[in-house]
C-alpha cells in the first residue's frame, strides 16, 4: 500500500439541523485511524467546540469557512496529496465534489480517499442512481427528475397524486415533501428551486416499513453489512425524525436477508470504498422493497449503528480508505477476531430523536419528510419494553418514561389527531391512546406503525395498571415492572410513594439490575471490552468492578442549549483523569459523542443520566467519586441528589452548587457581597404579577418554571403582553411559581469563564458579546479578547467574580454573565460548572481550561499565571441557526437560545474574524443588492453610519417604505419597496422572489413587530437570502466588510495565530 | 421451569411451548432472525437451542413449505425474552402455539447471555428443561443422531438428464431448493443408502447432526463415489463426511460455530464471506492426506471450514452456502459446482 503523505479532512463546520456531533465522533476516530499510520493530517473546520479540533490530533486545524475559496487556498499552501470527504457529513461531500467539478484537486494532483467523486456523484445525482441500480435489477421508487416547475407538474401527473418530492443533494432532507395536488407542488416548488437545481418527483411509498443497513466495502471487493435498522415510524416521517430500533425486530429471516443481499450487491455494483448507508422502503405486506437512497459517507445512522453495535465504523472506513482490507483490521472490541465479520447484538438499542421546537413560538410541530430534531438518544436494553422507557427518560424533557406522568405535558386532547398527523409527541399521544384502550387495529390504522411496536407498548400500560390495582408489590411484580423498563420514581408515581421508598422495597426484594457488556459477538468470543449497559433482564453481572476509578457524567441528548461543547468538556476531563493515573467511567446516553467512543474511557456506561441509574452505577462500582461539572445542566442537577445519597461529588460542594441554583439564595449572596444585579421577584398569581411588574418598570423578563407550550421566557414590554404570556404559555400558582426580573434595555453583556481552587480564582476569559443583551447568550456574537469592553470593566468583573467564586468555594470550572451599561456592572447569572464557551476560550486563549478544572478537582495545584487578556489575535464565535428546518419559527434572536451549533474563526482584526467566522456560520457576502428595513425611530438614526457606509461601497439599497424615506431623506439613493400587505408596486415581496437579493438587514422593534416583518424574514430563510435582524450586528458586519478585503484574507493555521 | 446444566448450575424462567420435560445438548446460537429455519434444521436434533438473540418469536410462524424440514428438529428452546405478540404478513400462528403442535417445550426469562458464556467457558453441556426435579442427563450424540432424523424413502425431484444424488443426513430443505433447477433430476436418498450402483452423474452429501463418525455406511460409499471419479460437493456435515471418506480425521470443538456471521476466508483468493453456520465437529486440516487442501478457513478460530482436492472434482464447505437462516454471500459454490460439472453430463 502506498499511503500518502498528507491529507486534507474536511470536516462538517457548525452544528444544525439534520448534521450535528456525529460527524465529530467520525472526524475524531478518521484522524485517530490515520496518525496511526504516521500520515500527516489537515483538519478544515470551523466547530472549535469539537474534540477534533483539538490540539495534538490533527496536525494543523483550520478554523475557517467550509468553502470552495477558502478550502482551494488551503490546498495550496498545505500541498495535500490526500483528501478525505466522507467523514463531514453532506457540507463536506459536498464541498468536495465542489473541489473536485472546479478541477482544483486535478490541479494540485489531490487524490480523494475512499469512494471516488465519480460514484459519490453516482449517488448523490437522483436520475444516475436510479440508472446505476437499474443495471442491475435493484428497485426504486418510480421518480422522474425535474428541473422546472412545469415538469414537476407533467411528472406528478405521469405517477399520480399523492407524490413525493426531494431534492437532489441536500441534507437531512431538506425541501422534501409529500405533496397531494398540483396546486401545492406549484407553491412548494416555488421555493425549493431556488436552492437547488433539481428536484425529484416520485412514487409516494407512505405507511412502508422504512429499514436500514450500514454497509462497509474494502477495495478487494470484501462488503458486510454492520448493523440493519429500522424504523418504528413508517415512510413518510424523516429516518432523523423517526423512533429507530436496531437490529431490525419485525423483519423475518428471508426479508432480513434479501434486504442485506440487494445492500451488497448495490454497494459492490455503485464501487463505494468504505462506509455507506442504504434506505429500503419494504412493503407490510408482500415484502417488496425499494431503495430509497445511499449515502456515501458516514451518517447520523452510521454514528448510531457504530455505537449500537461496538464497531468503530469511521475507524474502520479510514483504514479502508488507505487500501487495507477488511480482513487486515483486527476487531477493537475481542482484539482477537477480524474487522470482516457482522456483528451480532444480544440487547437491542433504541434511538429517540429530540427536537426543540416548543423554544420557538409558532413552530410546526408536525414531523415528516424533513429533519427538524437537534438531537437523539440511544437505550440499550433487552426488551423493547425496557429500552422504550429508558429512551424517553434520557431525552430529559420531564417524561418518567411511556406512562405514569408527573408532568401534565404529557397528557393532551386530540391524541387521535397527532397519532395519525404524526408530531414530536406522537409516542406520547400512543400512550394515552393506549390508556384509553383502543385497540391494536385502530392505532395501525391511524399510524402505519407496524402492530408489534403497538402490542409491546400496550404491554406497558397494562403492567401500569397492574402496578396500580397490586395490593403490594412483591418481587416478581417488581421485576416485571422494572423489566418492562419502569423507573423507581415511575412506580413511585403509579404506587403515590417516593422514589426512594420504591428503590428501599426494590432493594429488600434484590430486584438489583445487572451490569452487561457488549462485545459484537454475543458473547461467542471472550472479549475485553468496557463498553457497558444495565439491564433487568439478566441474574449475573458481565464484569467484576473497578479498582477507586473517576466517574464523569456526560451531557445527554443534544438540544438548543446543550450541546457539542459539553462532550467536549467531558472528554477532556477524561483525558486528564486519564494522564492522572485515574481508571475513569463515563455515563452518557448520546450516540452521537466522542465521549461514548470505545477508547475514551476505561469503562463507558451507555445508560440513563437520571439519578435512579446513576446510584445503580455508583453502588456497583463504587468510584472515587463523580465529575458532574462538565456535562452541562443534566449532571449539574444531579449533584445535590447525589450527594444526599452518599456518592462522592468531586469539584465545587453539591451545596455551594445549589447556593448559585437557587435563585433566592444566589441573589441574597450577591446583595451581601453588594454586588449589583437586575431587580427580579417570584409570583405565584397573575394579579400578583402584574403588581411587581409595574413596580420593576417594564421591560420586564418573565421565567415561568413550568411552561405549558412555546418558549419558556419571554421578555414582557407591557402588561397586556405580560398577561397574554401567562395566560396561554404558563402554569402560574404556588406549586409553579414565575420569576419576573427587570430587562435592561440597551446593556452590553459580558460573560466570564474561568476556573478556581478552593474558592480562589485560577483562570479565567472574559469575552464580550457583540449583540446586547436581549440575544440570548448562546445566540450572541462572542468577541475574544473584548475590543469594546473598557479595562476598567474587565478589572471591576474580575473582582466581583474573585467574591462570588470565594464565597460559593468554587472548585472547578463555572461561567458568570454581566450586564454592563453606563457605570453599572450587573451580575446576571452564575453557573458552576463548564459553560458553552469553554472550549472557544480554551482554544482561543491556548489553556484547556477543562484540563485545568480537572486538575483543581484532583487537588494538583494548578496556580500560575495564564496570558488570556492580552492575546495576539482575535476570534469571534458565531450562532449556527437552523431556521430553514423550524417552519414557522421567528428568525430573530431573543431571549431564549434558537442556534443548534457555532463556529468560531480567528483573525489579525476583529473585522476579519467577524466575517469569517459569519461565513462559517453560513452566512454568504452580498455581492449587490441589499434590502433594508428598520423598526422605529431609534434603529434608524443608529444605524445611519452604517447605511452610509453600504451606499459608499457601492451597493444597491432597497427598503421598505419609511426605511426608504429615511435613507432618501439622508441623500443616498434607494429603491422603495411596498410592505407585503400594501397592494402597491413594487412590493417587497416580489422583489424577494425575483432573486435578486443578496442580503436583508430587517431589525425588528424590539423584540418582536408587526406581522410583516416576520413574513420578509421568515421568506428570507425560505429563499435562502442571508439576513441580519440584529443592530449591532449590522453594524458590526458592514464596518468589517469595508475594512475587509475578503479575498485576500491569509489562511492561517490555529497555530500560525498562536505564534 | 428451570434450564439444568450437567455441571449443576441451573436457570429458572417461566415456560412456553409445549408443558413437558426435555433433555439434550445444550448450544448456544448468535443469529438475530431464523428462529423458524434454525428450529427446523434437522441438524439441531437432540440439542437444547438457547438464543443469544433475547426477543424471539417477533414474527409468528410462516407456512410449513418455507421451513427446513416438517417439523421442530430441537429438543428444547431457551429464550431471554419471547414475544407472545407477533406480527408478520407471513405468520400463520404464534411461536408458542407451533411449539405446543409438536410437543417441544421451550424457557423464557433467563440470563441466555449468562448461560452463554457458560457454555462458552465449559464447553457444551448436557442439559434439561424441567418443571420438577432434574432427572438423568441424556447424551443425544450416543444415538445415531442422522440415522433419527435422515428420511426412510428415497424422494425424486425434476426429470432433467443430468443425475444428481443428494445424501440426506438431514438435509435442510433449502439445499434442495437450490439444487433444483431445470435440467436436473435430484433424487434425495436416505443417509445409508447405497446409491453406488444406481445411474448419477454427481454427489451432494447434505447437512446433519451430531458426530460423522456415526455415518459409516455414508462414509464407505462416498469412497466407492470417489473411485468412480464422481463429481461431490459436501455441505456441514457432508464436509466432514468427504473429510472422513478422504482419510482424514474430525474432532468435538469446544462449543461449535451456531451463527450467521462467521467470516471465512477463500485460501486461494484471500475473499472474506459472511456465512451461516450450525455444527459442532470440524475437519483437522492436519489429517488431509496430499492431493487435498483447505479451501475455506474461519477467520476467528482459523478451524477448517471447507476442503478441496487439486485434481479430483470434490470439495466441500463446513458452512451453509443455502443460508436460511443467514446471509446468502456463499450461494454461489452451488453454482460453481453445478457449471463445473464436465460439459457431456451436463449436456
Amino acid at each position: 500500500m502506498i499511503f500518502p503523505k498528507k491529507i486534507l479532512l474536511l470536516g462538517s463546520g457548525g452544528l444544525k439541523i439534520g448534521q450535528a456531533g456525529e460527524f465529530d465522533y467520525s472526524g475524531t476516530q478518521a484522524i485517530k485511524a490515520y496518525k496511526e499510520e504516521e500520515i500527516s493530517v489537515v483538519l478544515m473546520n470551523p466547530n472549535i467546540a469539537t474534540v477534533q479540533t483539538d490540539d495534538k490530533l490533527a496536525d494543523s486545524v483550520y478554523f475557517l469557512p467550509l468553502t470552495l475559496e477558502f478550502a482551494t487556498k488551503i490546498i495550496e499552501k498545505e500541498k495535500p496529496d490526500a483528501i478525505a470527504l466522507s467523514f463531514g457529513g453532506q457540507t463536506a461531500l459536498n464541498l468536495g465534489l465542489e473541489l473536485e467539478s472546479a478541477g482544483i484537486l486535478k490541479k494540485h494532483h489531490v487524490r480523494v480517499l475512499g469512494t471516488p467523486a465519480s460514484v459519490i456523484r453516482d449517488t448523490e445525482d437522483r436520475e444516475l442512481f436510479v440508472k446505476r441500480l437499474r443495471q442491475i435489477d435493484v428497485k426504486t421508487a418510480r421518480s422522474i427528475a425535474t428541473r422546472t416547475v412545469t415538469e414537476a407538474v407533467t411528472a406528478a401527473k405521469k405517477i399520480g397524486y399523492p407524490v413525493m418530492v426531494r431534492s437532489g443533494f441536500a441534507l437531512g432532507g431538506e425541501g422534501s415533501g409529500v405533496v397531494r395536488s398540483e396546486k401545492e407542488l406549484k407553491k412548494k416548488l416555488h421555493e425549493v428551486f431556488r436552492s437547488v437545481s433539481q428536484v425529484l418527483v416520485e412514487e409516494y411509498l407512505g405507511g412502508w416499513k422504512e429499514v436500514e443497513y450500514e454497509v462497509v466495502r474494502d477495495a478487494a471487493d470484501n462488503c458486510i453489512t454492520v448493523c440493519n435498522m429500522e424504523n418504528i415510524d413508517p415512510m413518510g416521517v424523516h429516518t432523523g425524525e423517526s423512533i429507530v430500533v436496531a437490529p431490525s425486530q419485525t423483519l423475518s429471516n428471508t426479508e432480513y436477508h434479501y434486504l442485506r443481499e440487494v445492500a451488497i450487491r448495490t454497494i459492490r455494483h455503485l464501487g463505494i470504498v468504505g462506509e455507506c448507508n442504504i434506505q429500503y422502503a419494504l412493503n407490510p405486506a408482500t415484502s417488496d422493497y425499494r431503495v430509497i437512497e445511499v449515502n456515501a459517507r458516514l451518517s447520523r445512522s452510521s454514528a448510531l449503528a457504530s455505537k449500537a453495535t461496538g464497531y468503530p465504523l469511521a475507524f474502520v472506513a479510514a483504514k479502508l480508505s488507505l487500501g487495507y482490507k477488511l480482513t487486515e483490521l483486527k476487531n477493537s472490541v475481542t482484539k482477537k477476531t477480524i474487522a470482516c465479520f457482522e456483528p451480532a447484538l444480544d440487547y437491542l438499542v433504541l434511538k429517540v430523536p429530540r427536537w426543540d421546537l416548543t423554544k420557538f413560538d409558532n413552530a410546526v410541530t408536525q414531523i415528516g419528510t424533513e429533519m427538524k430534531s437537534v438531537g437523539e438518544v440511544m437505550a440499550i436494553g433487552r426488551s423493547f419494553e425496557e429500552a422504550l422507557q429508558k429512551a424517553l427518560r434520557m431525552l430529559n424533557i420531564g417524561a418518567q418514561g411511556f406512562t405514569a406522568q408527573r408532568n401534565g405535558n404529557f397528557a393532551f386532547k386530540g391524541y387521535a389527531q397527532e397519532i395519525r398527523e404524526p408530531t414530536t409527541r406522537r409516542i406520547f399521544a400512543l400512550a394515552q391512546a393506549l390508556s384509553a384502550g383502543i385497540s391494536t387495529k385502530k392505532l395501525h390504522e391511524l399510524s402505519r406503525i407496524d402492530p408489534w411496536f403497538l402490542d409491546k407498548m400496550r404491554r406497558i400500560i397494562d403492567i401500569e395498571s397492574d402496578l396500580k390495582k397490586a395490593k403490594r408489590i412483591d418481587e416478581s411484580a417488581m421485576r416485571k415492572a422494572k423489566r418492562a423498563g419502569f423507573s423507581d420514581a415511575q412506580i413511585a408515581s403509579i404506587r403515590k410513594t417516593s422514589p426512594d421508598a420504591i428503590r428501599a422495597l426494590r432493594k429488600k426484594l434484590k430486584v438489583i439490575p445487572v451490569v452487561k457488556q457488549i462485545d459484537t459477538l454475543a458473547g461467542e468470543f471472550p472479549a475485553q471490552t468496557n463498553y457497558l449497559y444495565l439491564t433487568y433482564h439478566g441474574t449475573e453481572n458481565d464484569i467484576a468492578p473497578s479498582d477507586k476509578h473517576v466517574a464523569v457524567l456526560g451531557s445527554g441528548p443534544y438540544s438548543i442549549g446543550s450541546s457539542v461543547e459539553f462532550d467536549w468538556s467531558c472528554v477532556q476531563a477524561l483525558k486528564t483523569l486519564r494522564a492522572q493515573k485515574f481508571g475513569t467511567i463515563m455515563i452518557n446516553s448520546n450516540p452521537e459523542t466522542v465521549s461514548t467512543d470505545y477508547d475514551m474511557s476505561d469503562r463507558l456506561y451507555f445508560d440513563e443520566l437520571s439519578l435512579e441509574r446513576v446510584l445503580d452505577i455508583t453502588e456497583f462500582e463504587k468510584p472515587k467519586g463523580v465529575i458532574v461539572s462538565t456535562g452541562g445542566q443534566i449532571p449539574n442537577n444531579l449533584a445535590l441528589p447525589l450527594a444526599g445519597h452518599g456518592v462522592t461529588v468531586l469539584g465545587t460542594a453539591p451545596h455551594d452548587i445549589d447556593r448559585a441554583e437557587d435563585r433566592h439564595v444566589f441573589s441574597k449572596l450577591l446583595d451581601t457581597l453588594n454586588i449589583q444585579q437586575p431587580g427580579w421577584t417570584e409570583v405565584t398569581t397573575p394579579a400578583a404579577a402584574k403588581r411587581r411588574a409595574r413596580e420593576l418598570g417594564y421591560p420586564v423578563l418573565v421565567r415561568p418554571s413550568y411552561v405549558l407550550s412555546g418558549s419558556a421566557m419571554k421578555v414582557a414590554y407591557d402588561e397586556k403582553s405580560l398577561l397574554a404570556f401567562l395566560k396561554h404559555a404558563a402554569d402560574v400558582s404556588s406549586d409553579h411559581p414565575v420569576v419576573i426580573s427587570k430587562f435592561i434595555e440597551n446593556a452590553r453583556e459580558i460573560e466570564m469563564d474561568g476556573v478556581a481552587q478552593n474558592g480562589k480564582l485560577v483562570i479565567y476569559a472574559i469575552s464580550e458579546h457583540v449583540e446586547n443583551a436581549g440575544t440570548h447568550s448562546g445566540d450572541a456574537t462572542v468577541v475574544l479578547p473584548p475590543q469594546r469592553t473598557y479595562l476598567e470593566t474587565i478589572r471591576r468583573a474580575k473582582g466581583i467574580t474573585k467574591d462570588i467564586v470565594e464565597s460559593l468555594k468554587i472548585t472547578g470550572p463555572f461561567n458568570m454573565q454581566f450586564l454592563a451599561k453606563d457605570n453599572h456592572l450587573m451580575v446576571i447569572e452564575c453557573n458552576v460548572r463548564a459553560s458553552r464557551s469553554f472550549p472557544f476560550v480554551s482554544k482561543v486563549t491556548g489553556h484547556n481550561f477543562i484540563d485545568i478544572a480537572t486538575k483543581a478537582i484532583l487537588g494538583v495545584t494548578v496556580s500560575g499565571h495564564y496570558r488570556t487578556v492580552e492575546l495576539d489575535t482575535v476570534a469571534v464565535k458565531s450562532p449556527q441557526f437552523s431556521y430553514s428546518r423550524i417552519r414557522g419559527a421567528d428568525p430573530t434572536t431573543s431571549v431564549e437560545m434558537g442556534s443548534t451549533g457555532e463556529v468560531a474563526c480567528f483573525g489579525d482584526t476583529y473585522s476579519e474574524a467577524l466575517i469569517k467566522s459569519m461565513m462559517a456560520a453560513g452566512f454568504r457576502l452580498p455581492k449587490k443588492n441589499i434590502l433594508i428595513s428598520l423598526g422605529g425611530e431609534e434603529n434608524k438614526i443608529k444605524l445611519l453610519p452604517t447605511i452610509q457606509k453600504l451606499s459608499e461601497m457601492g451597493f444597491s439599497l432597497y427598503a421598505t417604505e419609511h426605511t426608504a424615506d429615511f435613507i432618501r431623506s439622508h441623500g443616498m439613493k434607494c429603491e422603495k419597496v411596498y410592505k407585503v400587505q400594501h397592494k402597491g408596486s413594487p412590493n417587497v415581496t416580489e422583489l424577494l422572489e425575483s432573486g435578486v437579493l443578496d442580503l436583508i438587514i430587517n431589525i425588528p422593534v424590539r423584540v418582536k413587530d408587526a406581522i410583516d416583518g416576520f413574513i420578509v424574514r421568515r421568506k428570507a430563510i425560505d429563499l435562502n437570502i442571508p439576513l441580519i435582524t440584529n443592530r449591532q450586528l449590522a453594524e458590526g458586519f458592514v464596518t468589517a466588510l469595508s475594512e475587509t478585503d475578503v479575498h485576500s484574507i491569509p489562511v492561517k493555521s490555529w497555530a500560525e495565530y498562536r505564534e | 421451569m428451570k434450564l439444568y446444566l450437567e455441571d449443576g448450575t441451573s436457570y429458572a424462567g417461566e415456560a412456553f411451548g409445549h408443558n413437558g420435560p426435555a433433555t439434550g445438548e445444550a448450544v448456544f446460537a448468535t443469529g438475530m432472525t431464523g428462529y423458524v429455519e434454525s428450529l427446523t434444521d434437522p441438524s439441531f436434533a437432540g440439542q437444547i437451542l438457547v438464543c443469544t438473540y433475547p426477543l424471539i418469536g417477533n414474527y409468528g410462524v410462516p407456512s410449513p413449505d418455507v421451513f427446513e424440514s416438517s417439523r421442530i428438529h430441537v429438543a428444547g428452546l431457551v429464550v431471554s425474552e419471547y414475544s407472545a405478540n407477533y406480527s408478520h404478513h407471513d405468520a400463520l400462528q404464534s411461536l408458542d402455539s407451533w411449539l405446543k403442535a409438536h410437543k417441544i417445550p421451550a424457557l423464557t426469562g433467563v440470563d441466555t447471555r449468562a448461560i452463554t458464556k457458560r457454555l462458552r467457558e465449559r464447553g457444551v453441556m448436557l442439559g434439561q428443561l424441567n418443571r420438577g426435579k432434574p432427572g438423568a442427563f441424556e447424551d443425544p450424540n450416543r444415538e445415531n443422531l442422522v440415522a433419527r432424523v435422515s428420511p426412510k424413502e428415497i424422494r425424486v425431484y425434476g426429470d432433467g438428464p443430468l443425475k444428481i444424488v443428494l445424501v440426506d443426513c438431514g438435509s435442510k430443505e433449502n439445499i434442495v431448493r437450490s439444487l433444483v433447477r431445470p435440467g436436473i433430476t435430484l433424487t434425495r436418498v436416505p443417509w445409508n443408502y447405497d446409491f453406488t450402483n444406481d445411474e448419477y452423474h454427481a454427489l451432494v452429501l447434505s447437512n446433519g447432526p451430531g458426530d460423522p463418525e456415526m455415518c459409516g455406511p455414508t462414509v464407505t460409499h462416498i469412497r466407492t463415489a470417489m473411485r468412480a471419479g464422481k463429481p461431490i460437493l459436501g455441505v456441514c456435515l457432508g464436509n466432514q463426511l468427504l473429510a472422513l471418506a478422504a482419510g482424514g480425521s474430525t474432532y468435538k470443538l469446544k462449543y461449535g460455530h451456531r451463527s450467521q456471521n462467521q467470516p471465512c476466508i477463500e485460501s486461494a483468493t484471500g475473499r472474506c464471506y459472511i456465512t451461516s453456520q450450525n455444527h459442532g465437529f470440524a475437519v483437522d486440516a492436519s489429517t488431509l492426506s496430499s492431493g487435498w487442501s483447505v479451501w475455506f478457513t474461519n477467520a476467528n478460530d482459523g478451524s477448517v471450514e471447507g476442503i478441496r482436492h487439486s485434481t479430483k472434482p470434490w470439495r466441500s464447505v463446513q458452512f451453509h452456502p443455502e443460508s436460511s437462516p443467514g446471509p446468502t454471500d456463499t450461494a454461489w459454490i452451488f453454482d460453481e459446482f453445478l457449471n463445473g460439472l464436465p460439459k457431456q453430463i451436463r449436456i
